[in-house]
């Protein structure tokens, strides 16, 4: 493999194995801040429980967040060095504004939450939790500011040294592109953390066990879910794909195998693409489906991508192709199964629902396959370009770290992670089986993920 | 304004120097000061809720300098390749060690963490130490203002230098027995008991090494880059920070003396940030110099990122900085006194 390409798969796989922990946090925050809510409100101890019980979840989480994400500050100048040298005064900004608002927020608050509930009265400790939530949303706020910049460049001018500076803080931090992908992405994160809390709640409810808390996360997840899977088809995807076909034309063509412009475009449910022939394959499809989805109106002309020079088409085109659609094939299947144990959570009949409870506690990976999916979706589909009409992936790549070097570091990386999912199922199995009555358990050391 | 952003970088820098330093230098003194699973357990504890606030120092910084000066995050960050790697790895398995000691009671599992952040802990004070040498001795800069340093060649400095040499094998074993020091005297001022009275005798037994470290550390670092002397030169104002480190490291053993457990912990930040300030002093206005003769180095005035980008960035950067203080200030308020030996409360 050429040194371009491990670059590519470097960054790709830490960055995909990293996201695997902030999106079940973020949404996770925002579910404990709800606990603690019903906490204070109910004065029901048992929330207070669960929201202990969670932190514990999330506090583990929280640690493989941190320890997989400091590799990506720095893999910027590391692998993508001429990519840094260029743009380092344009994204370098929103990455110094995450360290500097978002991380020295969550650290510290976050610790402040997970020991200090004796110390705190109890609106103190709520506070903590909601600082901590505020953190981590921030956080997420400035990386996609980052990923907007590449996918949308706004607030920009090109220096004489081939340097690009920001013309305009409030244009960078107002990118329309960044508000819409914020909004699809945070509701991305609460699907994964409703996803998991159901399945938990499920899992106890099955095995007739802390039924009480069982229920608690089962209410509180599905409610999340609900209205996450829903609001993350509708308003935020369907903005966030409307303003990407305005933008990015050709990365809705690949995602949808559109080869050809064409009136009253069809929606290709499934298909294989097929590149040589241009032409999807045994394809399932609705007719004008896509045109009225961008325009609004069945009889409008989308361009295909013949209507586009070879080389600015996505350069791995079967694989964006793919990953648009186990994405939203994935979150037509959230939204119709939360919508589901929604109607029966509000007949009172879901803690008896086997059948339903069954498919809760077997779905919580696919929130993070679609997550995934999701940004595979994003950034295959900006490519050939790095920065999008700015800059291609191949000039942007550490031209002196050489191929075997990459594909080192690579495989020390593919090494450690593996360890980290094993400690990962140990330590998060570890906290579920021992369930939310042993919060009252002393632990031995003090340290983050162990209060 | 391109001035202030150095010194900026410098102080987030020396910031994460002092606050995860003493972190290091518990994980590298812990096996010898604390002898039983209590004892363990209370210098873990003494990290324990405040280690990873003390790291964010150094994404801060990176993010910082990433913004600040670009060129030199690019070119310095891909040179550096290898090592950059090995630290990366090492600080996610001492994240790891110092979190998960604790999750089993196992005592086979609790050593091999205990093991595994000393291991960590001792590398990673090392490679700071390379590092930082490393920038102050200057690297083979190409005329795409890129380089690509080996693990290392001949062990000399000069015009085709390794990461590791004669001189940043000094550096590496300087920071190590500086943050050793450190995390001896941060276990004093926190702990009591049998942990703390170790951790006083080893912080008697480590001061003479670090004092000849320090002494030595001069005259080598005049060898591996002679420019260094140019500013102390010029601006003798300059030699304010190897005053303060000598005055610093003396202040270390007469508070060690005195049982002024806080004056000792404070004086050896003093003296790291007085090293750190001398290094930068021999630098400025250089940001990674140059060995090959015929390239210039990167500077200030090359690296630096346009004059809107800063200014926008001061602004951001005074209140976010502000806002981090005083969380520090609660944090550390709130984790005040003893860690005590059998606590299992935040703080005291």
């Amino acid at each position: 493999m050429d040194a371009l390409t491990l670059h590519r798969i470097h960054f790709a796989f830490t960055i995909t194995y990293h996201y695997l922990f902030p999106q079940l946090t973020m949404g996770l925050a925002l579910l404990i801040v709800v606990l603690k809510t019903m906490a204070l409100r109910t004065q029901d101890e048992r929330y207070n429980d669960s929201a202990r019980f969670w932190a514990r979840i999330f506090a583990v989480n929280f640690l493989l967040g941190v320890v997989t994400g400091i590799p990506m500050e720095f893999q910027f100048g590391t692998n993508w060095s001429e990519f840094s040298r260029r743009t380092g005064g344009v994204i370098g900004q929103p990455l110094a504004m995450e360290g500097v608002f978002s991380f020295f927020l969550e650290s510290s608050f976050l610790g402040l939450f997970l020991f200090g509930e004796k110390r705190l009265s109890r609106f103190a400790h709520w506070g903590a939790a909601v600082l901590v939530f505020v953190g981590s949303w921030i956080s997420g706020f400035f990386i996609i500011v980052t990923d907007a910049w590449m996918q949308h460049p706004v607030a920009y001018r090109l220096l004489p040294n081939g340097v690009y500076e920001v013309t305009s803080f409030w244009g960078l931090m107002m990118n329309p592109w960044a508000w819409l992908q914020y909004a699809h992405n945070m509701c991305g994160a609460v699907v994964t953390a409703s996803f998991v809390m159901s399945s938990v709640g499920a899992l106890y409810i099955l095995q007739k066990r802390d039924s009480g808390f069982g229920r608690i996360f089962l209410r509180v997840g599905v409610i999340a879910g609900v209205l996450s899977c829903v609001a993350q088809i509708f308003p935020t995807g369907d903005l966030h794909g409307k303003y990407m076909a305005k933008n990015q034309p050709i990365a809705i063509a690949g995602m949808e195998g559109l080869f050809h412009s064409e009136k009253g475009a069809p929606i290709v449910l499934m298909g294989q693409p097929d590149i040589e022939g241009q032409k999807i394959d045994n394809p399932i499809a609705v007719n004008k489906v896509l045109s009225f989805l961008i325009y609004g109106t069945t009889a409008a002309e989308v361009n295909g991508l013949d209507a586009y020079p070879k080389d600015q088409w996505p350069s791995t085109l079967p694989l964006l192709f793919y990953s648009y659609h186990i994405m939203a094939g994935l979150g037509t299947y959230f939204a119709a199964l939360m919508s589901i144990a929604g109607f029966l959570l509000w007949r009172g009949k879901l803690y008896t629902a086997r059948w339903v409870l069954w498919p809760i506690l077997l779905s919580f990976p696919l929130p993070y396959i679609a997550n995934t999916a999701g940004w595979m979706t994003a950034e295959i589909g900006r490519q050939p370009w790095l920065v999008y009409g700015l800059i291609r992936t191949s000039e942007g790549y550490s031209k002196h770290v050489g191929a075997g070097t990459s594909l080192f570091s690579l495989l020390g990386f593919l090494g450690m992670y593996t360890v980290l999912s094993i400690l990962w199922v140990m330590l998060v199995y570890n906290i579920i089986e021992k369930g939310p009555h042993s919060t009252t358990e002393l632990a031995a050391g003090q340290t983050l993920t162990n209060a | 304004m391109a001035a202030l952003w150095f010194w900026i970088v410098a102080v987030m820098l020396a910031a994460y120097v002092v606050l995860d330093g003493f972190d290091l230098g518990v994980g590298i003194l812990f096996p010898f000061v604390a002898r039983t699973e209590d004892e363990r357990q209370q210098a873990i504890r003494a990290i324990g809720p405040v280690w990873d606030g003390n790291e964010v120092w150094l994404l801060a910084a990176g993010g910082t300098l990433f913004f600040a000066f670009p060129l030199l995050y690019a070119s310095s960050f891909s040179g550096f390749y290898m090592p950059l790697m090995i630290v990366l790895w090492l600080l996610i398995l001492r994240g790891l060690a110092i979190e998960l000691r604790s999750h089993f009671a196992d005592p086979l599992w609790r050593s091999f963490f205990d093991g595994l952040l000393f291991f960590a802990s001792t590398l990673l004070a090392i490679f700071f130490g390379a590092a930082l040498a490393n920038v102050v001795r200057g690297v083979p800069i190409g005329p795409d203002n890129y380089f690509y340093l080996p693990l290392w060649t001949n062990w000399r400095t000069g015009p085709n230098p390794g990461i590791l040499d004669w001189y940043t094998v000094i550096g590496g074993v300087m920071a190590l027995l500086a943050l050793s020091l450190h995390g001896a005297l941060y276990l004093v001022l926190k702990t009591e008991g049998d942990l703390q009275l170790r951790a006083r005798a080893a912080a008697g037994r480590l001061w003479p090494f670090v004092a000849i470290a320090t002494v030595l550390a001069i005259p080598a670092t005049v060898l591996a880059r002679p420019d260094s002397l140019h500013n102390y030169h010029d601006h003798p104002v300059a030699f304010l920070s190897p005053i303060g480190v000598a005055i610093s490291l003396v202040s270390v053993v007469i508070a060690l003396r005195k049982r002024s457990e806080l004056g000792a912990f404070v004086s050896s930040c003093v003296y790291l940030i007085a090293m750190l300030c001398g290094a930068a002093a021999g630098l400025y206005p250089v940001l990674l110099p140059s060995t090959n003769p015929a390239m210039p180095s990167i500077t200030i005035a090359s690296a630096i990122s346009g004059a809107y980008t800063l200014r926008v960035g001061l602004v951001w950067w005074a209140i976010g900085t502000m806002l981090a203080i005083m969380y520090f200030c609660i944090v550390y308020w709130l984790f005040r006194g003893k860690v005590s030996q059998h606590a299992d409360t935040y703080g005291h």
